[in-house]
């Protein structure tokens, strides 16, 4: 039934397209398969998250227990690893430094990664995170090819290790080697991405979980109100 | 028991009688057809969003230090709160296919035509105000395309010789769109205009209930009357077209239901992208596109490389559209039975309308600005030569009772 | 007979009198309703002058200040620029600045500003109020071969030059505004004011 709804959708919206061609600059962007069923992926990616991200960014709009719920983890799990001592299970996931003194670090405040999700989309997040290259004109060392001069560093040198850009050709090769070969730091990403993406919308879960017993009901209800309308027309003609 | 009761009520209210004027005794064409569904259909959703829009308010706040994040703890914190605001959100969308099939209906079967000036003329001001209230609305999340969608359309305001940016200075009540701004929509979004639709749709429904329907052979049914002076090709609202517009609700509701389930933001047509970034008056998105059931104006205005000017051919786009019923000259009002000369025009001005929707969700380059061009003097051509080619028109000869098809 | 006549003139009189009073009665009821929509107090106190450190502000580059709720940017002219400046007029609709209020008069030259390499601007299109883009690069595919740097507004495609001036055949009608600034010493700018005196 979901496959056969998102053909339909797929078809409708390949008009858009270029829409999503222009947010990232003309750069080709990789889509990433998400499943939010998927929890061990969901963890994963929590951990990335709450690792390297979550010390600058927060997603404050994001409880703790409700991930912990959502992710298939334990409260007292989520409070032993993916957590600050000082916060509570009910909090949402904030980080200590202030918005000034981030801008006076990083030119920028980090963005707030909530809804990052679905204002980015998530084949951004995931090229952008793998399209980070050196380049010496920038105070952080590195610039990346779907966000010119972003003033993030790259977190995740250790793990990918650092490329550089072939300004001809736009290929990015490796300078450095990272600690993760190719394949596991695009998984790292891809979990991470798929994380994001239901930090985005938890309630996605639940929509998807409803939407074919509304769908049903509403085929059941057609099969009595249709014969009800035949049965008073019989007579028009 | 029944009777008695209905009977003490009808000696204080008109109860029975209202029953029997709008519905068991409203006598409505047996050929309506596909496209008759839309206008319970527009009914449908406008109670759905007044009840969704409710329940929203409960936990929104009209701030903008909180409007962001008040709307995201709907979608998280709040039971089923993601449900209601998808409602509300897709319910936005299907109201404006829902109105512009309705009003596609009305250009098709002259629907606007003598005696039902009045009828297409509410319907107008409904358009409006729907308009007036969508953009209202859409400013309330305080995303990054509420607040520049806001700044540009106040902007319009400022076009006007003289007082313009007096005007827009006084709808912003800031110097900038500000919470003060934010503050105002909420109230004209959440009770003014509402109950200026509401008004607007009482007064729709009895100016057409005065003249009575018209149908899709364009056949005055009140012509032919039987003994008894009901419209021999008429049948009774209730049950009738209550059951059948039942089937259509639900088939409605059906696909409302696919895309609100499966794709709400309908790839950021219904939620744009950027809207899920705060509002940031210091930077205006890359690609600024008006929600898509303004963007046929919004290519009109784009296309003229005047202030003043883009301004008012926008604002003459839909000015035009009240003149309608003074501009058809032709004394035919189905399609079925128009001339070759209606059928052209109409023929390229929805084809106009189509391609400037569309162009107007893409980025401004010289090409898209030339077609938008074209497609607009072919909008404006649609009206203003339509006395001449309506009248010179070589219509077919209408039935005399109405066919079922 | 002269009863009735005379009765209704009075009827006509006292109803226009009644209308007519009872009109500027309710014309009066809607002036304070009217008002209350107009800037508040807090909202015109908001505009204080903005202090700007351009000490570390590099060649080409462009920042941007909130002033009353809008953008205001500063950036850095090279010498190349500000000759391309000149070389530009007759593709320009007000290439001299003519129109009034679109700048201070201390800054109705050549290149609108007090001092030649250092710009000032309100970075509000003035079509309907979107912020443009600055595209500093020469002939960028988009924008055409001509192109010798400026600002482009993403919502309706109109052009503007490195002083702020407004391209012919674009919907904006005006140049981009020029705030009332003035230096404070070398590498300081208030922004929002005139110098004391000179305004």
């Amino acid at each position: 039934m979901r496959t056969l709804i998102s053909a339909l959708f797929i078809g409708l919206m390949s008009l858009t397209s270029i829409q999503a061609m222009a947010a990232s600059g003309g750069v080709h962007l990789d889509p990433v398969e998400l499943d939010l069923s998927d929890k061990a992926s969901l963890q994963r990616g929590a951990k990335t998250f709450v690792n390297y991200c979550l010390s600058c960014h927060q997603a404050s709009f994001m409880r703790y227990n409700r991930m912990a719920k959502d992710i298939g983890l334990t409260d007292a799990q989520v409070k032993e690893n993916l957590m600050f001592a000082s916060d509570k299970i009910g909090d949402t996931m904030t980080v200590a430094m202030r918005a000034e003194d981030a801008k006076k670090w990083f030119g920028v405040t980090p963005p707030d990664l909530s809804v990052i999700s679905r204002a980015r989309g998530t084949a951004w997040l995931n090229t952008y995170m793998r399209s980070f290259y050196l380049d010496d004109e920038k105070t952080t060392g590195t610039n990346n090819t779907v966000f010119k001069d972003v003033g993030m560093p790259h977190v995740l040198w250790q793990q990918q290790g650092y490329l550089s850009h072939d300004e001809e050709t736009g290929h990015l090769e490796h300078a450095t080697e990272g600690e993760l070969s190719n394949y596991d730091y695009n998984v790292m990403i891809a979990d991470l991405v798929n994380f994001l993406a239901y930090v985005g919308e938890p309630s996605k879960i639940q929509r998807l979980e409803l939407a074919k017993w509304v769908l049903l009901y509403l085929f059941l209800l057609f099969l009595v109100v249709y014969p009800m309308k035949k049965a008073f027309w019989k007579d028009i003609h | 028991m029944f009777a008695s009761l209905m009977g003490w009520v009808d000696a204080r209210f008109p109860a029975t009688k209202m029953w029997e004027d709008h519905l068991s005794k409203y006598y409505a064409p047996k050929n309506f057809n596909f496209w008759y569904f839309f206008g319970s259909l527009a009914m449908l959703v406008l109670v759905l969003q007044i009840v969704t829009g409710i329940f929203l308010t409960m936990n929104y706040k009209p701030d903008a230090a909180l409007a962001f994040a008040s709307v995201e703890y709907i979608m998280r914190d709040v039971e089923w709160g993601w449900l209601i605001r998808y409602l509300h959100s897709t319910g936005a969308s299907a109201f404006f296919i829902v109105i512009y099939l309705h009003m596609f209906r009305g250009l098709i079967y002259g629907s606007y035509k003598q005696p039902r000036e009045l009828v297409w003329l509410f319907g107008m001001f409904l358009y409006m105000a729907l308009m007036a209230e969508a953009f209202l609305g859409y400013l309330l999340p305080w995303g990054q395309m509420s607040f520049w969608g806001a700044q540009v359309i106040i902007s319009l305001f400022g076009a006007l010789p003289f007082i313009g940016e007096e005007l827009a200075l006084w709808i912003r009540g800031d110097f900038v769109v500000a919470d003060a701004t934010l503050n105002r929509f909420f109230a004209f979004h959440v009770i003014a205009v509402p109950l200026v639709i509401l008004g607007l749709v009482v007064a729709h429904i009895i100016a057409l209930h005065e003249v009575g329907s018209n149908n899709p052979d364009g056949v005055e049914i009140k012509k032919n009357k039987d003994a008894n002076g009901i419209p021999i090709d008429g049948i009774p609202f209730h049950p009738y077209y209550s059951v059948k517009d039942i089937v259509g609700v639900v088939v409605f509701l059906f696909i409302f239901a696919l895309i609100l389930f499966y794709a709400p933001e309908f790839d950021g047509w219904f939620l744009e992208k950027d809207n899920f970034v705060p509002a940031d008056p210091l930077k205006t998105p890359e690609h600024i596109v008006p929600l898509w059931y303004f963007t046929p104006f919004y290519a009109i205005l784009r296309a003229v490389p005047d202030k003043l000017m883009g301004v008012m051919a926008m604002g003459g786009a839909q000015g035009l559209l009240f003149l309608l019923p003074w501009l058809d000259r032709s004394p035919v009002k189905s399609w079925r039975y128009r001339g070759p000369y209606f059928r052209v025009a109409l023929t390229l001005f929805i084809i106009s309308f189509l391609a400037l929707g569309y162009l107007g969700t893409q980025p401004a380059t010289t090409l898209y600005t030339n077609l938008a061009r074209v497609f607009s003097i072919i909008y404006f051509a649609f009206f203003i030569l339509m006395p001449f080619y309506t009248s010179i028109d070589k219509d077919k000869p209408v039935p005399e009772r109405v066919t079922m098809k | 007979m002269s009863n009735t006549v005379d009765n209704s003139k009075r009827r006509f009189l006292t109803t226009a009198a009644s209308v007519v009073v009872g009109g500027a009665g309710a014309a009066a009821v809607a002036v304070p309703f009217v008002s209350s929509m107009l800037p508040s107090a807090k909202a015109q106190a908001a505009g204080a002058p903005v202090e700007v450190d351009i000490s570390k502000l590099e060649v080409g580059q462009l920042m941007t200040i909130e002033w009353r709720g809008k953008p205001v940017w500063v950036y850095r002219r090279s010498p190349e620029v500000l000759e391309n400046l000149a070389s530009q007029d007759d593709v320009l609709r007000d290439p001299e600045s003519d129109v009034i209020g679109q700048q201070p008069d201390y800054c109705k030259n050549e290149g609108r500003s007090i001092r030649e390499d250092l710009m000032v601007l309100v970075g509000i299109c003035t079509h309907l109020g979107c912020s443009p883009t600055y595209r500093p690069e020469l002939a960028p595919e988009d924008l055409g071969s001509n192109w010798k740097g400026g600002f482009f507004c993403p919502c309706h495609g109109s052009k503007f030059d490195l002083a702020g001036r407004v391209f012919k055949g674009v919907p904006a009608p005006i140049n981009l505004v020029v705030p009332p600034y003035y230096f404070q010493g070398d590498s300081r700018i208030i922004i929002g004011e005139d110098a004391q005196g000179a305004a």
